[in-house]
C-alpha cells in the first residue's frame, strides 16, 4: 500500500499501463514537459519519451480524431482534453463518430481509446472551465463513462477503461486531484460497471459521484448523530451502470437520494431515479430526491460556487427533510 | 439578403493545374515514365468504366426507390480511379461518402457498399480492414483527422504505409480539415490529403468557399500543395503516386487539390440544373475523362476496339449482378438492432432489446 494523491494516482495509472502495454500511446495538451495543467502526468514524458507522451497542437477536435485513428490501427490511446468543458468543441468526434465506429462498421472496427478530461467545479474556474458534463457523455449510445473519486479507483478504473474494447470517456474531478488514498501495491484493475457501497446503512441511500462521493459521506455522519443511518453508493460507472447495486441497496433502505453536480435538467440522477421507480417502486417508503447544482452556468465568485454545488451542508439538510416529511406523515 | 454571387467576382485563382493528357487524349510524356505498364493503362480504363456503369446504376436503383439516397460521382471517375490505382495495398483509404469508384479499386464489393445506401445497414457492408478502405463518413471533413492518426499509428508501426483522405472544395471550409492538415504537418504523418473539387458543394460554388485555391493551403501548413486536372487520370495517377512515396518515405504530407466537375446532383435529392448554369455544365461534359483516356488508349494503341467492347461487356454484367444484389438484399435480422454498439452488451442494453423484441419475462 502507498498513499497517493488522486493527481499522482493518474500518472500512477497510466504509467502502470503504458509499462505493460508498449504500444499504449497518449495525446493532449501540456500533458508532456508541463505534466498537465493540474500535473496528474507529471513524470510520464521522462519515463515514456515524448512519442508515447505527445504534446499536441491546441486543436481538440484533431487530437480527438487523430486518437481515433490511431485507435484504427490497433493500438490504444489515451487522449488528454484539458478541461471537460471543451469536449464540446471535439463533440462531433465523439458523439458522431467515436461512439458510432463500432456499429456502423458491423463491429468490425473497434476503438480501444480512453478519453481523460478534467471535470467539475469548486475551483472558482467559472461558467467555461468548471462544468460537470458527464451526463453529456452519458445520453450517447457507444461511450462508457467513468469517474473515480478515490486514488485507488483512479488507478483501477483508468486500467479497466485502457484494456476496454470500447471508447471510454473518463471524468477526473479537478476538486479530488489533491485529496489523498490508499492504492494498493502492483497491478491494480477494476471492473468497469461496478458501483461500490462506500458506506453502509439502513435508513435511506444516497448514490453519489466524484466529488459529491466525499460531501454524501460527510453528510452521512452527520445524519448518523441524528440517529439516521445513510448508506452511501459511489457510482464510478455511469456506462455501463450498476444498477443492481443500486436496486439491492433501496430495497433494503427503502429511500432513494442522488448527489449530482451536474446540471439538474436530464441529470444523470434522473435517470437513477427513474430506475428505481420502475424496478424498486414497492421498495419504496417515500419520494426519490435529487440533490444537484442547479440549472445555471456555473459563477466564478467562491460564495455562488458554493452555493451552486450540492455541498455536505445541502445534502444532510435536504435528506433530514425529506426523512422529516416521511416520519410525520 | 445575401449580395449576388457576382459581386463576389471570380476571385478564384485556378493556376495551370498539371495534366498529361491533351483534351483529344494526346500525352506529354511516356507512360512508362510514370512505372505504367500497357496491362495497368488498360486496367485503369477498365476500372474506370466499371465505376461509371455501377454509379449510373446506383442512381437508377435509387430512381426506382431500391436505394434510400445515393450521391453520384459522375463525371470524377478519373480523380477516384487514378488516386486509388497509385496506392499500394498496404496503404489505407479514408473516404468521404462519394468515393464508390474508389472502393471499387480497392475490391469493395458494390452490393456490400451500397447497403449503405439502401439504408439496410448502418456504413456500408464490408471489412474496412480487409480492403483497407474506412467507413463512409457522412460529417463533412472529419475524415481528414482519422486519417491524419491512421498515418500516425502506422508509423509508430514503422510501416512505410501511407494515408490518403478523399473530401471536397466545401469540406476545405471545415475546421477539421485546417486542424488535419496542421496536425499532419507539425506530427510529419504520411497522409495525403486528396481533395476532389468538383466546383459544387451541394448548390454553393467554390467561389463560395474559399477565394485561395486549394492547393496554395498546404503551404501555409509547410508542405506541399499540388493542382492536378481531375480529368486526367494519368495526371492523378502521377501526382498521388508521387505523393503517397513522399509519405511513405519522408513522411510528409501532400494536399492534391484535383479540380473535376460533378456531372451529377450531390444527391439524388436534389435538382442541380437550379444552380449549376448551363454552359459550364456544357464546358465539363466535354471534358469527360473516360472520353479522353479512350482517345489516348486508342491513338497509342494500348486498347483496341475489342478491348473497348469487353469492357462494357463486363460493366454491363456487373451492373445486372450489383442490381439484383441490392434488390435481393432483404432487411437484416431485428436482433442486430442492439449488436453492435458495444463489444459486449451491457445489461441496460440486454433489458431494453428484451423489451423492444418482445423476449421480456412478462
Amino acid at each position: 500500500m502507498a498513499e497517493l494523491t488522486y493527481r499522482e494516482a493518474v500518472a500512477h495509472g497510466i504509467a502502470q499501463e503504458m509499462r505493460r502495454d508498449p504500444s499504449l500511446v497518449m495525446l493532449g495538451e501540456d500533458v508532456g514537459p508541463a505534466g498537465g495543467v493540474f500535473t496528474p502526468t507529471e513524470g510520464l514524458i521522462e519515463e515514456f519519451g515524448p512519442v508515447r507522451i505527445r504534446d499536441t497542437p491546441i486543436s481538440e477536435q484533431a487530437l480527438v480524431g487523430a486518437a481515433m485513428g490511431a485507435a484504427m490501427t490497433g493500438i490504444p490511446v489515451i487522449a488528454e482534453i484539458m478541461f471537460s468543458d471543451f469536449v464540446a468543441v471535439c463533440w462531433d468526434m465523439i458523439a458522431n463518430e467515436i461512439a458510432k465506429t463500432r456499429y456502423m462498421t458491423n463491429g468490425q472496427v473497434s476503438l480501444p481509446l480512453v478519453i481523460r478530461t478534467a471535470n467539475g467545479g469548486s475551483a472558482r474556474f467559472g461558467a467555461q472551465h468548471s462544468q460537470s458534463v458527464e451526463n453529456w457523455a452519458m445520453m450517447v449510445p457507444g461511450l462508457k463513462v467513468v469517474a473515480p473519486s478515490t486514488p485507488a479507483d483512479v488507478v483501477g478504473l483508468l486500467a479497466g477503461a485502457v484494456r476496454d474494447p470500447d471508447p471510454v470517456l473518463f471524468f477526473e474531478h479537478k476538486g479530488l486531484m489533491g485529496s489523498k488514498g490508499e492504492v494498493p501495491d502492483g497491478e491494480v484493475v477494476d471492473e468497469l460497471g461496478t458501483a461500490r457501497v462506500v458506506r453502509e446503512g439502513t435508513d435511506l441511500t444516497i448514490a453519489a459521484l466524484a466529488l459529491m462521493v466525499p460531501r454524501a459521506l460527510l453528510a452521512a455522519e452527520r445524519l448518523e448523530g441524528d440517529g439516521i443511518s445513510a448508506e452511501v453508493i459511489d457510482v464510478r460507472s455511469l456506462v455501463p451502470l450498476d444498477a443492481r447495486a443500486l436496486l439491492d441497496s433501496v430495497s433494503k433502505t427503502g429511500r432513494f437520494f442522488t448527489v449530482e453536480e451536474n446540471p439538474r435538467l436530464c441529470g444523470w440522477g434522473a435517470e437513477l431515479v427513474s430506475i428505481v421507480d420502475e424496478e424498486a417502486f414497492w421498495s419504496l417508503d417515500g419520494p426519490s430526491v435529487r440533490i444537484t447544482t442547479p440549472h445555471i452556468p456555473l459563477p466564478a465568485a467562491a460564495s455562488l460556487e458554493d452555493l451552486a454545488l450540492p455541498s455536505a451542508d445541502r445534502i444532510y439538510e435536504t435528506v433530514s427533510k425529506s426523512v422529516d416529511l416521511g416520519s410525520r406523515r | 439578403m445575401l449580395p449576388a454571387m457576382s459581386d463576389d467576382g471570380d476571385r478564384t485563382e485556378q493556376g495551370p493545374a498539371r495534366s498529361i493528357l491533351g483534351p483529344g487524349g494526346e500525352a506529354s510524356i511516356d507512360p512508362a515514365d510514370l512505372g505504367l505498364k500497357e496491362e495497368d493503362l488498360r486496367e485503369l480504363y477498365r476500372l474506370m468504366v466499371l465505376s461509371r456503369k455501377a454509379d449510373l446504376e446506383a442512381t437508377a436503383l435509387q430512381r426506382q426507390g431500391q436505394l434510400a439516397v445515393y450521391p453520384p460521382l459522375l463525371g470524377q471517375e478519373a480523380a477516384q480511379v487514378g488516386s486509388a490505382f497509385a496506392l499500394q495495398d498496404e496503404d489505407f483509404i479514408f473516404p468521404s461518402y462519394r468515393e464508390m469508384a474508389s472502393a471499387i479499386v480497392r475490391g469493395v464489393d458494390v452490393v456490400g457498399y451500397l447497403l449503405f445506401h439502401r439504408a439496410t445497414w448502418h456504413g456500408g457492408m464490408f471489412d474496412p480492414n480487409e480492403h483497407r478502405f474506412g467507413v463512409v463518413s457522412v460529417p463533412v471533413g472529419s475524415q481528414t483527422l482519422h486519417a491524419v492518426g491512421y498515418a500516425m499509428g502506422t508509423k509508430l508501426d514503422g510501416k512505410p504505409a501511407c494515408t490518403l483522405v478523399y473530401f471536397g472544395d466545401g469540406a476545405t471550409s471545415q475546421g477539421d480539415f485546417h486542424e488535419a492538415c496542421n496536425f499532419a504537418a507539425v506530427f510529419r504523418a504520411p497522409v495525403v490529403f486528396f481533395c476532389q473539387n468538383n466546383h459544387w458543394a451541394i448548390s454553393v460554388p467554390f467561389e463560395r468557399q474559399s477565394v485561395a485555391p486549394v492547393y496554395r493551403k498546404a503551404e501555409a501548413y509547410g508542405f506541399p500543395g499540388i493542382q492536378v486536372d481531375g480529368n486526367d487520370v494519368l495526371a492523378v495517377y502521377q501526382a498521388t503516386r508521387e505523393a503517397a512515396e513522399r509519405a511513405r518515405t519522408e513522411h510528409t504530407p501532400t494536399l492534391i487539390e484535383a479540380l473535376t466537375y460533378r456531372l451529377g446532383p450531390h444527391s439524388t435529392a436534389d435538382d442541380r440544373t437550379r444552380y449549376q448554369p448551363a454552359e459550364q455544365i456544357a464546358e465539363w461534359e466535354g471534358r469527360d475523362p473516360i472520353v479522353r483516356y479512350r482517345r489516348f488508349l486508342e491513338s497509342t494503341g494500348a486498347g483496341d476496339e475489342a478491348f473497348f467492347s469487353a469492357c462494357d461487356d463486363e460493366a454491363n454484367t456487373e451492373a445486372t449482378r450489383i442490381r439484383e444484389g441490392v434488390i435481393g438484399a432483404g432487411p437484416r435480422p431485428l436482433e442486430e438492432l442492439f449488436e453492435w454498439v458495444f463489444a459486449d452488451m451491457p445489461e441496460h442494453l440486454r433489458r431494453q432489446r428484451d423489451e423492444v423484441l418482445g423476449r421480456g419475462e412478462g
